[in-house]
């Protein structure tokens, strides 16, 4: 029973680490990916189409990372391996 | 209150087979389709009313976007990525109806969807380029890439199902969380950004699909039609 409680307490623990520190990295680079995006607006509005059809592509690519920390900590939360 | 939502419980029982709610919400969306497609087809006008004027635009813009995507004739990929757009579409938006959960939000939909990309990423390879050509096309700078381009094809699709998946309950599990916190009116800025992100992760899953069939039918075939256009 002890050490139950223990394996939730660090899983909520883990949960709660890789959610934090895992959408650090994706902000940062949709935070540049936009800016550079907005610069090219700036320069070249013709190019809006093509422009932000690539930008909406690679925040998607970009942002997965932060999906996969919340499903492995979902997986931590709701479908944990060590408690069922 | 809040269930977790890697698993799902079944409505009811078809002999042996349990069917969730997800999969009768899946199905309602097939038959609005077929109800739709009949009545679009079925009097087409040379002087277009309200439903045709609003198809004919969808069918342009869709055209223009698979020829920036994939630059080469949207024929054959037109129907494949139109149908998988307005699924995707309909099933985000479908958690607007009050009562029903968005299929797309349960992982099983997802996992579906990501399968036929899989296997239609390799149809539309083997058809443009031969089964020799499609498999000589993943040793393709050398072939110490051959792990990797494997690799790559399954995680591809992999990610498509998780990022549909995890954007659509994140959606949901937001707005759960706002909802048990305050009541009334405070959700409803979190339910206009879940329509935001339905529409923006429709339009990213057929897009990255088209981009994946454009990569695996390659540069040769494109090459060609880009020659009998000039």
């Amino acid at each position: 029973m002890n050490g139950i409680i223990w394996v939730q307490l660090i899983s909520i623990i883990g949960a709660v680490i890789a959610v934090a520190f895992g959408a650090i990295g994706p902000a940062l680079a949709e935070g540049r990916a936009i800016a550079a995006a907005m610069d090219a607006l700036a320069r070249q509005p013709d190019a809006a189409n093509t422009i932000s059809r690539t930008l909406f592509v690679g925040l998607a690519m970009i942002e997965t990372m932060a999906i996969y920390c919340l499903v492995i900590a979902l997986l931590l939360l709701f479908a944990n391996p060590f408690l069922h | 209150m809040i269930t977790s939502p890697l698993s799902s419980s079944p409505l009811f029982f078809v002999g042996p087979v349990p069917i969730a709610s997800q999969v009768v919400v899946t199905w309602c969306i097939i038959a609005l389709f077929a109800v739709l497609a009949h009545l679009i087809g079925h009097v087409l006008r040379l002087r277009p009313g309200r439903l045709q004027s609003v198809a004919e635009l969808f069918y342009v813009t869709l055209d223009q976007q698979i020829r920036d995507t994939m630059q080469t004739d949207p024929q054959p990929y037109r129907a494949f990525a139109a149908t998988l757009f307005l699924f995707v579409l309909c099933a985000n938006l479908s958690s607007l109806v009050p009562g029903v959960e968005a299929p797309t939000a349960h992982i099983e939909t997802d996992a579906a969807l990501a399968l036929i990309v899989f296997f239609s990423i390799i149809v539309f390879g083997i058809r443009s380029r031969g089964l020799m050509g499609y498999l000589k096309s993943f040793a393709d700078p050398t072939w110490m890439m051959v792990p990797l381009n494997l690799v790559e094809a399954l995680t591809r699709t992999f990610s498509l199902m998780l990022r549909l998946f995890g954007n659509m309950m994140s959606g949901a599990f937001v707005i759960g969380i706002v909802v048990s916190l305050a009541g009334l009116f405070v959700p409803i800025p979190f339910m206009a950004l879940d329509i935001l992100v339905g529409i923006i992760q429709a339009y990213i899953f057929s897009m990255l699909t088209l981009v994946f069939i454009g990569a695996a039918v390659g540069e040769e075939d494109r090459g060609s039609l880009i020659k009998e256009a000039t």
